[in-house]
C-alpha cells in the first residue's frame, strides 16, 4: 500500500445534518451567516472541481459565484430527504459547467416531486444523510488508484484513452478499476 | 411512470450523465429514460451522490482559493435578484416525456415529421453536433431496413413497440446498440411505434470530434 494519505476525511452524518440546517435558514430567514459558512466550506471546492474540469480560474472564479448564488436562489427547492447538502451543489456546478464550458442545454428528467412544498419527513432526511456519510466513507477508502479514477471520471474532461495517458495505465486495466470501485462502493452501501 | 421497463441505461451512461460528460443528445436520451423510470432515476441520484462526495473530498490541493472578494461578489449576485423559474408544463397524458417536449415544442403534434422511405418518418431534433437526436415514426407492423450501427446508438420507446431478433422493446425500453449489433426491428402490429434514437456517429464528416459518448459506454 502506498504511503500517500488523505488530507480529508468525509464529512459525518452530524455535519451533513448542520448545513441541511443551514440551507433551510436561507430559504426561511435568508440568514447570511448560514450562508457564508456554506460558502467558506464549498466555495472554494466548487472552484476547484471547475478547475480540474478544463475551467480557467477566471471563468471558474465566475461559474463558482454563480453556483452559490443559485444555492441562495434556489434554497426552497432542496430537499433533504433525496440528497445531501453536497450532492445538491454538485448538481448544480455540474450544470452550469455544461452551460459555460460546453455551451450546451442540459435536458433534466421530467420532475415527478415539483407540487406543494411539503417538509420532507424528518427521518428520511436522517437515512438519506446517513447513507451519504456511508458513500463518503466507502469512497475515502478506496485504493488510492481508483479513488482518483472516479475522481478523473466526474471531472469529466479526458476520456479513458487519456486518462491512460495520464496514468501510464492500460486502457482495460482503467476500465475494470472503475467498475471494481463501483462494485466496491456498492458493496460498502449495504 | 411505468414499472414494465425491462431494458435500462446501464452504469456507465448513467455515470457519464451525472458527471456532465455526454454529448447533448445523450444526455436527452438520459433525462427522458428517467422521466418514465424510477429504477434508473434511482442510480441517477446515486451517481449524483457519488460526485457530491468527490466535491466533498478534493485534495487540498485541488481546492481553489477564491479570488479576493469573491463572497461579497456573490452577495451582490444574490441582490441584483434571482434568474426567472421556468414554469411547469404539465402534461400527465403526454406521448413525450417533458425533456422531449421542451425540445419539439409541445407534444406529438408539434412533431414535424419528415418522410424518409418505407413510410418511416423522421425529426431531427436541435442538439449540439457531436452526436444527434431524432424521433422516429415507424408505422405498425412495418420492418426496418436490416442495417448495422456506426458508433454507439441508443433507441428508446415511447409509444407502441418494436420487437429485433434478440428481443421486444415497449414504452421506456432503451436498446443500447454497438457496431456489433446487425438487427431488423419491426413495429409491432398494433400501434405505429414512436422512438428516440441518439447515435455518436451521426454525420460522417464529424469524425474528428473527439466522440465522448464512448469514454464510459462500454466500460
Ligand atoms: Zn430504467
Ligand atoms: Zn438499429
Amino acid at each position: 500500500m502506498k504511503a500517500r494519505q488523505r488530507q480529508v476525511t468525509p464529512k459525518n452524518a452530524a455535519t451533513r445534518l448542520l448545513w441541511v440546517e443551514h440551507v433551510a435558514r436561507i430559504r426561511d430567514h435568508k440568514d447570511t451567516q448560514a450562508f457564508a459558512e456554506l460558502f467558506g466550506h464549498f466555495a472554494p471546492r466548487v472552484k476547484g472541481f471547475l478547475i480540474n474540469s478544463g475551467a480557467d480560474a477566471s471563468l471558474a472564479e465566475e461559474c463558482t459565484q454563480d453556483v452559490m448564488a443559485t444555492l441562495w436562489n434556489k434554497a426552497h427547492q432542496f430537499d433533504a430527504s433525496r440528497a445531501s447538502v453536497a450532492t445538491w451543489i454538485f448538481t448544480i456546478a455540474r450544470n452550469r459547467k455544461i452551460d459555460l464550458l460546453r455551451r450546451q442545454r442540459r435536458p433534466e428528467p421530467e420532475d415527478l416531486t415539483w407540487g406543494p412544498e411539503e417538509e420532507p419527513d424528518q427521518a428520511d432526511v436522517l437515512t438519506l444523510q446517513q447513507e451519504t456519510e456511508l458513500l463518503g466513507a466507502a469512497l475515502a477508502d478506496l485504493p488510492h488508484a481508483q479513488r482518483e479514477l472516479i475522481e478523473k471520471a466526474y471531472f469529466g474532461d479526458l476520456t479513458h484513452s487519456e486518462i491512460a495517458a495520464e496514468t501510464g495505465l492500460p486502457l482495460g486495466t482503467i476500465k475494470s478499476r472503475i467498475r471494481l470501485a463501483l462494485d466496491r462502493l456498492r458493496h460498502a452501501m449495504k | 411512470m411505468t414499472d414494465n421497463i425491462k431494458h435500462h441505461l446501464n452504469d456507465a451512461v448513467l455515470m457519464a450523465y451525472s458527471a456532465g460528460s455526454l454529448p447533448e443528445a445523450f444526455n436527452l436520451m438520459v433525462a427522458a429514460h428517467l422521466s418514465l423510470c424510477d429504477a434508473c432515476r434511482a442510480r441517477a441520484e446515486s451517481f449524483d451522490a457519488l460526485g457530491g462526495e468527490v466535491l466533498e473530498q478534493l485534495e487540498s490541493a485541488a481546492v481553489a482559493a477564491l479570488r479576493p472578494g469573491s463572497y461579497e461578489a456573490t452577495l451582490a449576485l444574490i441582490a441584483g435578484g434571482p434568474v426567472a423559474e421556468k414554469t411547469r408544463d404539465d402534461l400527465p397524458c403526454a406521448v413525450l416525456p417533458k425533456p422531449l417536449r421542451d425540445y419539439v415544442g409541445g407534444d406529438l403534434n408539434a412533431v414535424r415529421w419528415k418522410p424518409v422511405g418505407m413510410g418511416v418518418k423522421q425529426a431531427i431534433l436541435p442538439t449540439s453536433k457531436d452526436a444527434s437526436a431524432r424521433l422516429l415514426l415507424i408505422p405498425a407492423g412495418t420492418a426496418m431496413p436490416d442495417h448495422g450501427h456506426h458508433g454507439t446508438e441508443m433507441t428508446m420507446v415511447l409509444q407502441g413497440a418494436f420487437q429485433d431478433e434478440d428481443d421486444y422493446f415497449a414504452r421506456g425500453d432503451v436498446e443500447i446498440a454497438d457496431s456489433d449489433l446487425h438487427h431488423t426491428p419491426v413495429a409491432d402490429i398494433h400501434e405505429d411505434c414512436i422512438c428516440l434514437a441518439v447515435t455518436d456517429a451521426p454525420l460522417q464528416f464529424d469524425r474528428l470530434i473527439p466522440k465522448i459518448a464512448q469514454r464510459f459506454l462500454r466500460i
